[in-house]
């Protein structure tokens, strides 16, 4: 009676950890698959009716360029990349800068969070001409519009998260007679953390829209370039491994910002 | 009634006689706007009594702890904690605060948590008191050791009450403000830390006040419970529980223990 019982509990065990694995393999296997469908349907189809290649090249042709073409590609990538991490990193600090100035001083953030929404409600793709002409061709112009693009998200979600403390700490920090520094430092800064990364994510992302865009304004160099180079010329191939460069970087730059939040958030 | 209960001009004409007092309050007055928490109060804490505050909701039971620990200023009348004005009080850290929920910092481990009096007010004035106990010895106090590297996530919320007791306790202090610290828990949880904490009281001598939604609670932690009454939050009576310590939870079931909550539970209705 027993052994049989055991039996089926060990069966349903067994089972049960199929279960998780097939659950595992689907995660996986279904999107993997989908693309895999998706790409020979797209492959075939070009191929079938006689799509020109200028027009829509096909996987292969992508990937063959991708290869062949990948120094070139690089000598892109690498202005493009220091544009939008150097937008990142401008962008993001201002915005938090702010944000710590309009948790401290209602006046600033009455002054200052009206024009903030302002600057937000201008599409990039409008101001960015104004800042070129600001700026100049150079890499300023890039890194402004870039950071700008992150700011916006970055600053509303550093003050909500700087005035995310409970009530109870601060009742906390009082009874302990604690500085405003040692309140921010101390309890305020930590508490943000959270809110900061979930901000930074977005930015993350969102900053190589603002190089690339940036870029097709006025530049020589950078994928932003070359996207709007190899429009021109008709040379779609190209074109297509350049939007995926492009999204690659987004991809690195999103991964890096969560293993940093994986690592620092640990609560 | 037979037992012994007082009424509050008998417990302040008391409590000006032998022991000393750890608060005093003469006409004392709370006021928010046009809205009066706490009128007219006069009361004397004695220097190593435990004390339960008991009332209906809005009877200013918390305004009463936020008083004394300096977080609500006295719109009129006295107030002296241990001899010194509530801010010399707070600057020389003779008080400490547990509040209903551990407010622990998420990102900090539980000994972490409790070193954080130790690295605040300086700037302000404050002359950190040295403890006879460290951090480490404090949580073992609590019946935490082997988990001082824990986040309090990893924490049940009677531990994280804990460890927000061995925080309060870290600097030494000769009153402990406790308000509704255990509201939140489980009864089971809330037995045993109702043990632990008269334990704690009768091994460091520290004056409490404990402000309790529960009758049983009050009966079982207090030697006199503080009875408010709302609108305008006013002393009502200062009922002296005379039970022998050490106390156990079977106390509960004894017919001395049913005679208090009874007699607090009619009080509390006409409050």
């Amino acid at each position: 009676m027993t052994a049989t019982t055991t039996n089926i509990d060990a069966q349903i065990l067994e089972e049960e950890r199929r279960a998780v694995r097939r659950r595992k393999i689907e995660a996986v296997a279904l999107p993997l698959g989908t693309l895999i469908v998706l790409l020979l349907t797209w492959q075939f189809g070009v191929r079938l009716f006689g799509v020109p290649s200028y027009i829509a090249p096909a996987p292969s042709e992508v990937a063959i360029e991708f290869v062949t073409k990948f120094s070139l590609l690089m000598e892109n990538f690498w202005p493009t990349f220091y544009e939008a991490v150097l937008g990142f990193i401008a962008g993001n600090l201002a915005a938090v800068l702010l944000a710590i100035a309009f948790v401290h001083s209602r006046t600033v953030e009455r002054a200052f969070f009206p024009i903030a929404v302002f600057i937000n409600t201008i599409p990039i793709l409008a101001i960015a001409p104004i800042l070129v002409l600001i700026f100049g061709a150079g890499l300023t112009a890039k890194v402004v519009i870039a950071g700008l693009i992150c700011f916006f998200p970055t600053l509303v979600n550093m003050v909500r998260g700087l005035q995310s403390v409970s009530e109870q700490s601060l009742e906390l920090a009082r009874i302990l007679s604690a500085s405003k520094a040692e309140i921010f430092w101390k309890i305020r800064l930590p508490s943000s953390l959270p809110f900061l990364f979930s901000a930074l994510k977005i930015a993350a992302t969102t900053c190589v829209i603002g190089a690339i865009v940036a870029e097709w304004v006025g530049a020589d160099a950078g994928l932003g370039a070359l996207i709007i180079d190899s429009t021109f010329n008709f040379r779609s191939a190209l074109l297509y491994a350049t939007v995926f460069m492009s999204s690659g970087l987004s991809v690195f730059l999103f991964a890096t910002v969560s293993i940093a939040e994986r690592l620092i958030i640990r609560w | 009634m037979a037992e012994p209960m007082e009424t509050v001009s008998n417990i302040e004409g008391k409590a000006t006689g032998n022991r000393p007092v750890a608060a005093s309050l003469t006409n004392a007055f709370v006021k928010f706007g046009a809205f009066t928490a706490i009128e007219n109060l006069s009361l004397n804490i004695e220097q190593g009594s435990f004390y339960t505050i008991l009332g209906p909701s809005g009877c200013g039971k918390s305004t009463l702890l936020r008083l004394i620990s300096d977080l609500v200023p006295c719109a009129s009348g006295e107030l002296k904690v241990l001899g010194k004005t509530t801010e010399e009080a707070r600057l020389a850290r003779e008080f400490a605060f547990v509040f209903q929920d551990a407010a622990l910092l998420p990102w900090r481990s539980a000994i972490q948590n409790v070193e954080l009096p130790l690295e605040m007010g300086r700037k302000r004035g404050v002359k950190i008191p040295v403890s006879d106990k460290t951090p480490a010895e404090l949580l073992e106090l609590v019946g935490l050791k082997g988990r001082e590297k824990s986040l309090p996530h990893e924490l049940s919320g009677g531990m994280r009450q804990r460890v927000a007791i061995a925080r309060a306790l870290v600097c030494k202090p000769k009153l402990l403000l406790m308000d509704e610290p255990f509201g939140a828990l489980d009864e089971m949880t809330r037995d045993h830390l109702n043990l632990q904490l008269l334990q704690i009281w009768q091994e460091t001598g520290v004056t409490i006040l404990f402000v309790t939604h529960s009758i049983p609670e009050a009966v079982f932690l207090g030697q006199k419970v503080l009875m408010l009454q709302a609108n305008p939050g006013r002393l009502r009576e200062v009922v002296d529980i005379d039970l022998p310590y050490p106390r156990e939870i079977k106390l509960r079931d004894t017919q001395d223990f049913i005679k208090y909550t009874s007699y607090l539970r009619e009080l509390l209705e006409t409050c």
